[in-house]
């Protein structure tokens, strides 16, 4: 997947464990807690969804990459150039 | 109520009234719709497909959850908190209290449950499945929906509620149980406000149709409004249905000093337990319970004007239930028995708070709605004074009781009066 692909991976997962929220503003280089209503519970979601729908076991020491979009799609890019977009 | 005290003569500060009502049912979101349908005879069973069991039959609730949840809210929780914040809501809206202005410290949530954690517990495990059982992917959110407390910390939640919350699990008597947790809970001074009923999410889980459909217990018939039909000869089992009813209840001199709207007062109720059975019920037991509320009461079996039975239509616990209301009420003239299970299906932990707003009402138009789907009535069900099929004029009503009763042989009674200065 490339980091656009990616990025809209993300996003995704974002409309289903926010859906009230609305992402077509969202700034990739500001953090999702300071434009969206996302609490550590929501942060577990986007890891869950990560390991459910790509196998991709973050560890929890980690889990601080996912802070922005920006960082989130470099930290998972690595991780994810050779997986498909389905 | 109080040992030793006439109920007649409590002081206000021990009398409890009913000053707001929430509901969401198979027919109807709202006290009045609810009303006007078990009037007019609409049904709310409806067919439906379960996971597993395949096609069958349900009381299906179509309340709008968004009113008070946000999209977010309603994915993290339950569906029986969803249920209970909107009827939450709904109580206190119909209530007329200033909310804005209510110290959320003195208000308490008591909540009737047949069971929770069911539905989230079959969702986790229908997803692991699809994973190879591998419970890395197990939920975060499982814990917190299913904790005991659940329906009752959300509404808690939601409504920035900071007194005491807890859920009273009590099978199908649950929603007795919980007016009656209310009730004690303001006469001991722990709370200023009750917020107090029952819930249920039950048809979202496979297990408890497949429970009672191996039980034998589980109703089918090709017309979904005809399979509910406690007192038929032709009865063939339980409807499972959703839905909430949660109430307001206050101390009359807070009711009084406000100027609410007073749906009825609390003149009696008992609790007790048959120790027979896991399943089968105890008539005697039950009557003794309704005795006894009648006893605390201060009330004769033949002051009661209309009883609300728990009649779930299965064989054995329409009779039993049967039996222990002739124990109770004999052949007097006066007291009329309706069921609303007919109309929508088993409402599980809601059944017994639900039924009863069904009834209350009548002190205002005199009708005793009816039990439908009586075809063919039972010979052991021919209570005198059945109000069969159709809705009855009956006159003033004074008093209503209301029977629960439940698995593990759990059985509760409320009796409601007319509000009287």
């Amino acid at each position: 997947m490339t980091p656009e692909e990616i990025r809209d991976e993300i996003l995704n997962i974002l409309e289903d464990i926010a859906p009230d929220e609305d992402l077509g503003d969202l700034k990739d280089e500001i953090a999702f807690r300071e434009q969206l209503e996302l609490d550590s519970m929501d942060f577990l979601d986007i890891v869950m969804e990560l390991r459910k729908r790509h196998r991709i076991q973050i560890p929890e020491g980690e889990y601080g990459e996912l802070a922005s979009m920006q960082s989130t799609v470099t930290y998972l890019t690595p991780l994810m150039k050779d997986m498909q977009k389905t | 109520m109080i040992a030793g005290k006439s109920h007649n003569n409590l002081p206000d500060n021990q009398r409890i009234v009913i000053t707001g009502i929430g509901l969401t049912a198979p027919n109807g979101n709202t006290l009045a719709e609810v009303r006007g349908n078990l009037l007019n005879g609409r049904r709310g069973v409806q067919p439906c497909e379960i996971r597993y069991v395949g096609k069958t039959l349900a009381g299906i609730c179509d309340f709008d959850a968004k009113r008070y949840q946000s999209r977010k809210d309603i994915r993290r929780g339950t569906r029986a908190g969803s249920v209970g914040v909107f009827c939450a809501n709904e109580a206190i809206a119909d209530s007329g209290l200033d909310w804005e202005n209510i110290d959320r410290s003195c208000v308490g949530i008591y909540i009737g449950v047949t069971e929770h954690g069911n539905v989230e517990t079959e969702n986790e495990i229908f997803e692991l499945k699809g994973y190879d059982y591998d419970t890395s992917v197990w939920s975060h959110h499982h814990n917190p929906r299913t904790v005991a407390n659940n329906p009752a910390g959300e509404i808690a939640l939601n409504m920035k509620i900071t007194g005491p919350h807890y859920t009273l699990g009590a099978a199908c008597a649950a929603g007795n149980v919980g007016l009656i947790q209310g009730a004690q809970m303001l006469r001991l001074g722990e709370c200023d406000l009750a917020l107090a009923g029952g819930v249920s999410e039950s048809i979202h889980t496979f297990g408890i149709f497949a429970s009672f459909k191996s039980q034998g217990a589980l109703a089918s018939n090709e017309d979904p409004t005809k399979a509910s039909r406690p007192f038929d000869i032709n009865r063939n089992g339980i409807v499972v249905a959703e839905g909430g009813c949660i109430y307001t209840l206050e101390r009359l001199d807070d009711a009084k000093r406000r100027g609410a709207k007073i749906y009825g007062e609390l003149a009696g109720y008992a609790i007790n337990t048959d120790a027979t059975d896991f399943v089968l019920p105890n008539a005697e037991r039950q009557a003794e319970c309704v005795k006894l509320a009648l006893g605390r009461a201060e009330l004769s079996a033949d002051q009661i004007d209309i009883v609300s039975s728990h009649a779930t239509g299965t064989g054995a616990g329409d009779e039993q239930e049967c039996a222990a209301l002739r124990a109770a009420f004999g052949e007097n003239e006066r007291t009329h028995f309706n069921n609303t299970k007919s109309f929508i299906g088993h409402c599980m932990g809601a059944a017994g708070s639900l039924e009863l707003a069904g009834n209350l009402l009548s002190f205002e138009d005199g009708i005793c709605h009816a039990t439908i789907n009586v075809d063919s009535l039972d010979p052991v069900c021919a209570l005198r004074n059945l109000v069969m099929n159709q809705p009855k004029e009956i006159g003033k009503v004074e008093y209503i009781l209301n029977n629960s009763f439940g698995m593990l042989g759990i059985n509760s009674v409320v009796i409601i009066k007319r509000f009287k200065d």
